[in-house]
């Protein structure tokens, strides 16, 4: 399924594939005619991708067929071994984590994971974890933490699960605690934002010495609906809540709570996977490397020092 | 400025300060009694008959806390910005002066230094008439400050939370004040200062998922609301009846998430020995690896 605004942009690709076509069918020469459409295209591609509204980036962050925590792991990472379990109540499918080389560095991966279909998608639960799936993470932080391994987390989620199981097993303890052991790590910690940083359930692994956002995630301490239902009390005012936000990328960037943006292949990540996770491996490798030369005590102070700094006021007395 | 001015201004109590209702004479929602409010407000709004707990203002809340005459204030120096923009059926600089105006206080926190039954503390209450006891910047830089300079002071911290979550009007830096608040409750953590939690009604959302239970040991009040999620949210998103007592403090003492549900008046009792109990320890059992790091770095 298409985004809406991306309907023009594929109407074009059609027409330029029916041509094809027909040139090849009438044996016929369309180069020059082809060549200006595929320029149009490019134009036209560039003009929508570098003006969507807010809203519209909502929806390419969620866009179905968007590059997963999974995709990465395969992508990005070579031999990436998938570790299971919390050790106390599950293993949450909302979370994968694992050890893996990052070129040639092992490293320690958690990914939140959304499905690539239905199926699957009510498998991980849309991204969204239960405490279990924290636990899993905090184990992986400690696993880093004692062979002196790098930390990479892989952000995409709607949010933590809010769920009765989810309240009754200390959801929101278990974020505070992965918070908590995150900012303690004494090896280079990076986090990805892959898709949606959905509030506190994002946060949770995302206390890391740099943060990055790919060009259309977002991340947000609530989402657009939600923030919608509460301020205009109608959840279909979320375009409006998305643009009060200042939930993109380059939003973030400004207001510090990102340290870099890796730029999407033009039309979105979700039209181009493997160039998207190429990407991100470039910028992964960069920034863990920049990382690998501070000592545990200095990496630790940064990491405590960014996020203690964040926020904006002024004093007055 | 005048902002600390409104708080040392000392207005007497508003009828909207506490969620019972108005009027000389109420009914308690709790057991449809009939309480003449001046009893429920001598009693720390608690209910002379039931035993239920109605919120408390944030005054009554340090006077309750605090050693008579005890309290100084270090918050109140803090304006918050409006890094967004943000206006949603109301701007926000407006919807924050509006709050300010009517609650006296620059914003949704209050803190100081205390004796409390005797033991020295960082005092920090959440109000939540103030824009729901958000946590924005400068909520989160008052609760980092307060635990940062009880630390310096040798002072165990104890911080009474009452709050909707993060401040949506702030975007994603009211999220990253979880972790602001987080990382500056290390600095307990390593001067080996207690740091007590009291969560009362409600704590919900950011603040649950960062400070407020991240306390050395935790207590709750009595049929406070304590979640992650709000029942709405969870009720909207699995469509179904809550159980009976969801997400209140005694079904969470029950699911092992609490020390314990203190009611109000015991609570100094309570907190202040448990200060006195997690403080003797250093004295009697010294960490000899500490000594021998600070020997080694001398």
């Amino acid at each position: 399924m298409p985004l809406p605004f991306e309907k023009p942009i594929d109407d074009l690709e059609a027409k330029i594939e029916e041509m094809r076509a027909y040139a090849a069918e009438q044996d016929i020469d369309l180069t020059d005619e082809i060549g200006r459409l595929e320029q149009r295209l490019e134009r036209l591609k560039r003009d929508t991708f570098d003006n969507l509204t807010r809203w519209q980036r909502v929806q390419v962050a969620r866009a179905a067929g968007r590059p997963t925590a999974m995709d990465y792991l395969q992508g990005a990472f070579e031999g990436f071994n998938e570790l299971h379990g919390d050790r106390t109540l599950g293993d949450d499918p909302a979370v994968v984590a694992g050890i893996g080389r990052l070129g040639e560095r092992s490293v320690v991966v958690v990914g939140q994971q959304k499905g690539r279909d239905t199926k699957e998608n009510i498998h991980r639960n849309f991204g969204m974890s239960h405490p279990s799936g924290y636990r899993k993470a905090m184990r992986m932080f400690d696993l880093a933490d004692k062979f002196r391994l790098p930390v990479v987390t892989l952000i995409d989620t709607p949010g933590a699960y809010p769920g009765i199981a989810a309240e009754e097993q200390g959801q929101a303890w278990v974020i505070a605690e992965s918070i908590r052991r995150m900012s303690r790590l004494t090896v280079p910690a990076v986090s990805v934002i892959i898709g949606e940083g959905g509030s506190g359930g994002a946060l949770a692994v995302g206390v890391a010495n740099r943060v990055l956002i790919l060009e259309n995630a977002i991340y947000s301490v609530i989402s657009p609906e939600s923030c919608a239902a509460i301020l205009w009390r109608d959840a279909a005012e979320a375009e409006k809540a998305a643009e009060a936000l200042r939930l993109t990328a380059y939003d973030l960037l400004d207001l510090g709570v990102v340290d870099r943006v890796v730029d999407e292949p033009i039309g979105g990540a979700h039209k181009d996977r493997e160039e998207t996770v190429r990407r991100v491996r470039d910028a992964l490798l960069e920034e863990v490397a920049s990382l690998i030369g501070m000592g545990s005590a200095a990496l630790q102070e940064q990491r405590r020092r960014r996020f203690r700094d964040l926020g904006r006021f002024r004093e007055v007395a | 400025m005048a902002l600390e001015r409104w708080f040392r201004r000392n207005r007497p109590t508003r009828k909207e300060d506490d969620n019972a209702p108005a009027g000389l004479w109420l009914k308690c929602e709790a057991c449809n009694a009939q309480i003449y409010r001046k009893d429920l407000v001598a009693n720390a709004y608690v209910c002379p008959e039931c035993g239920h707990h109605y919120r408390m203002p944030v005054e009554a809340r340090v006077e309750l806390l605090a050693d008579e005459g005890t309290f100084e204030l270090w918050s109140g120096g803090l304006q918050a910005e409006d890094p967004l923009g943000f206006v949603d059926t109301q701007a926000y600089p407006e919807r924050l002066e509006k709050n300010q105006e009517k609650h006296g206080r620059p914003d949704a926190v209050l803190s100081g230094s205390a004796l409390l039954g005797g033991q020295r503390v960082a005092l920090v209450v959440m109000d939540f008439l103030f824009l729901g006891g958000s946590m924005g910047s400068v909520v989160g830089e008052e609760i980092a400050r307060a635990a940062e300079r009880a630390a310096e002071e040798g002072r165990a911290l104890v911080i009474v939370t009452a709050s909707g979550g993060a401040r949506m009007q702030e975007g994603a830096l009211s999220l990253m004040q979880m972790a602001k608040t987080t990382v500056a409750l290390e600095a307990l953590a390593r001067a080996r200062l207690p740091y007590l939690s009291i969560l009362s009604d409600p704590t919900t959302g950011g603040v649950t998922a960062s400070f407020a239970t991240l306390g050395d040991v935790i207590f709750a009040e009595p049929g406070a609301l304590v979640s992650f999620a709000g029942p709405r949210v969870i009720q909207q998103t699995i469509k179904q009846e809550l159980p009976e007592g969801f997400q209140r403090s005694e079904f969470l003492l029950e699911k092992g998430m609490l020390d314990d549900v203190v009611p109000r008046k015991e609570l100094k009792e309570r907190v202040a020995a448990i200060i006195g109990l997690l403080r003797s320890g250093a004295a009697a059992v010294p960490d000899e690896r500490k000594e021998a790091t600070r020997a080694a770095a001398l």
